[in-house]
């Protein structure tokens, strides 16, 4: 290991994936705007013909937001927080310096496998697995490297113990994997029936409620390992940091650990309550559910207290906010959550607008709000530069908190209205209400929810546009500042 | 194994994993607060990780030269 006082951390491979990032945000984001205005108005199906229905759209928006956005700002992070807390830097070994590299090369083939196989339909029609064996094994190929990269920055560190960020960074290393690798279990069918069919096409391992269970064992540890895990690692870095603060509890961020780690991979069974998967495991699946209310608020606390005595910062830091508003949303969607996983409350909320509201809710809330206080601290220490506008984030703040309060609070009466509407009889028992009825009280929430959705893409591109002036336009600074991000008014 | 059976070593497994694992979690909370005042670690000093993450500044816990490193050197 060489001196620490001849060089710097080195973030080439943290800025390519910053830049996708934001790029891809855009992307799955706008495809989200145009998915929702097609729930409101139909005839927005027609604008692309085959490649533009909500069909082929809904698994592209899911897919480009989880596993482009988000997936990218965690490796992002992750290049730019495992060197610092581990206090090593990749310009050290230049085995890691390629391989990360050679990591951000294969992702963007990838992504654009995923892009142009799910514009085309081919599909294995699971739902956040869409993607056939050969992009499968591609995933497998980026998540090994990714993996070699963290515990290889591990391998050279100065540090000795793994600060709690660097742990929920491994976890979600290790869950997705795991969850990954079992949900595709799929057999080709043109090798297995030798030569019908297409040679990318493949059927699931599992059969019927089987493949149901894994499925939903895979989705919610989906929500579990990307969209909580690896967001709590970049909390329990970035709002210290920026706040000059020390984490409140850093026992209470090990519990936290623990119970989230042991609880969460039990929850899955909510998503088939009333279905043919046994009652037991429905149970299970609502209780651990609730349970889950503990870690989860444990952490969310942890990072509201870490603010303790230093409240005035809400007001002068747009990152402050973005991150306390980020831990508001996550308290807020882990309550909801649980709620929704309760069997009574379950029989009227499944399949309606509340779901995708209380999905909405947590990813725009914690998760996007999260990444993008991340790069915005990110960005002067990378480019050494100063933020661009401080006005911009202010109103980009406001305008991206508008627009989710009118997505979930449109998506809570939609799907509340919806739940009662299906459930509605007559005086003999038969259906008040036929399907259609429903889509016509429901028109204006649709309407609203996509307006919710356009006001969260507008903030994400004045967003955009502040990170390109910094680097571009912004004022040179000397010095790497210890805390609170440098900003121009 | 009749279907009665089946369930009553259910629920004496189910009974067993909830005490075992409230015990581990009671006990896990005991470690973390008494740990500093037996003279084990204190976690706390570890927040300051992410606020002192310069590459010149002095790790919490260094990490000790393996024997194969003190030969090259």
């Amino acid at each position: 290991m060489q001196s620490s006082s001849m060089i710097n951390y080195d973030y080439s491979v943290a800025k390519l994936f910053a830049f996708a990032t934001i790029i891809l945000g855009i992307v799955g984001m706008l495809i989200g705007v145009l998915i929702a205005f097609q729930m409101a108005y139909p005839e927005l199906n027609n604008l692309a013909g085959e490649y533009g229905t909500f069909g082929r759209l809904r698994p592209l928006h899911t897919d480009s937001v989880i596993f482009g956005f988000l997936v990218s700002g965690i490796f992002s992070t992750w290049y730019y927080v495992g060197q610092r807390v581990l206090k090593v830097s990749m310009a050290e070994s230049p085995f890691l310096m390629a391989l990360g590299k050679i990591h951000f090369v294969l992702y963007l083939l990838v992504v654009a496998a995923v892009v142009v196989s799910l514009l085309l339909g081919i599909t294995t029609s699971k739902e956040y697995a869409e993607f056939e064996w050969p992009i499968d094994i591609g995933i497998v190929v980026i998540w090994v490297m990714w993996g070699m990269s963290i515990f290889g920055l591990i391998g050279i560190r100065r540090e000795k113990t793994l600060y709690i960020s660097v742990w929920y960074y491994i976890a979600t290393f290790l869950g997705v994997a795991m969850l990954y690798l079992f949900n595709n279990m799929e057999v080709p069918t043109y090798f297995a029936s030798g030569g019908y069919g297409d040679w990318w096409h493949s059927v699931s391992m599992y059969a019927g409620t089987n493949d149901a269970m894994v499925q939903w064992w895979y989705g919610h540890n989906a929500v579990a390992f990307v969209f909580t895990v690896p967001i709590i690692a970049m909390i329990y870095y970035f709002l210290p940091k920026e706040s000059g603060q020390p984490i409140f509890s850093y026992k209470l961020s090990l519990l936290s650990f623990w119970g989230l780690m042991f609880v969460y991979l039990w929850a899955g069974g909510h998503h088939l309550l009333y279905s043919t998967v046994p009652d037991w495991v429905q149970t299970m699946g609502s209780i651990f559910s609730i349970v889950l209310i503990l870690p989860s608020w444990g952490s969310a606390i942890n990072m509201l207290l870490t603010m303790k005595g230093e409240w005035q910062q809400l007001k002068e830091n747009p990152l402050i906010k973005f991150m306390v508003l980020a831990s508001t949303f996550y308290m807020f969607s882990t309550l909801e959550g649980p709620i929704q996983a309760i069997k009574s409350v379950n029989a009227l909320a499944h399949f309606t607008d509340w779901i995708p509201g209380h999905v909405h809710d947590g990813t725009l809330g914690w998760v996007g709000f999260m990444i993008i206080a991340a790069l915005l601290h990110m960005t002067p220490r990378m480019f050494k530069k100063e933020l661009y506008s401080k006005k911009l984030m202010e109103s980009q703040f406001w305008i991206q908190t508008t627009g989710i309060v009118l997505y979930f609070s449109s998506m809570w009466i939609a799907g509340i209205t919806q739940g009662m509407m299906w459930r509605a009889t007559d005086q003999y028992g038969n259906l008040a209400y036929s399907f259609i009825d429903t889509v016509n009280v429901l028109h204006p929430y649709y309407t609203i929810r996509g307006v919710g959705g356009l006001l969260y893409l507008a903030g994400f591109i004045m967003f955009a546009y502040n990170f390109y002036k910094t680097i571009t336009a912004g004022r040179v600074i000397e010095e790497e500042p210890r805390s609170a991000s440098p900003m121009a008014a | 194994m009749d279907m009665e059976s089946i369930r009553e070593l259910q629920a004496y497994g189910y009974a067993f994993a909830s005490v075992f694992f409230a015990l581990i979690f009671y006990g896990y909370i005991y470690h973390l607060y008494t740990s500093k005042k037996k003279g084990g670690k204190d976690y706390e000093k570890y927040a300051k990780m992410a606020l002192d993450d310069s590459l010149e500044s002095s790790p919490i816990e260094k990490v000790e030269p393996t024997k194969k490193d003190k030969e090259e050197q």
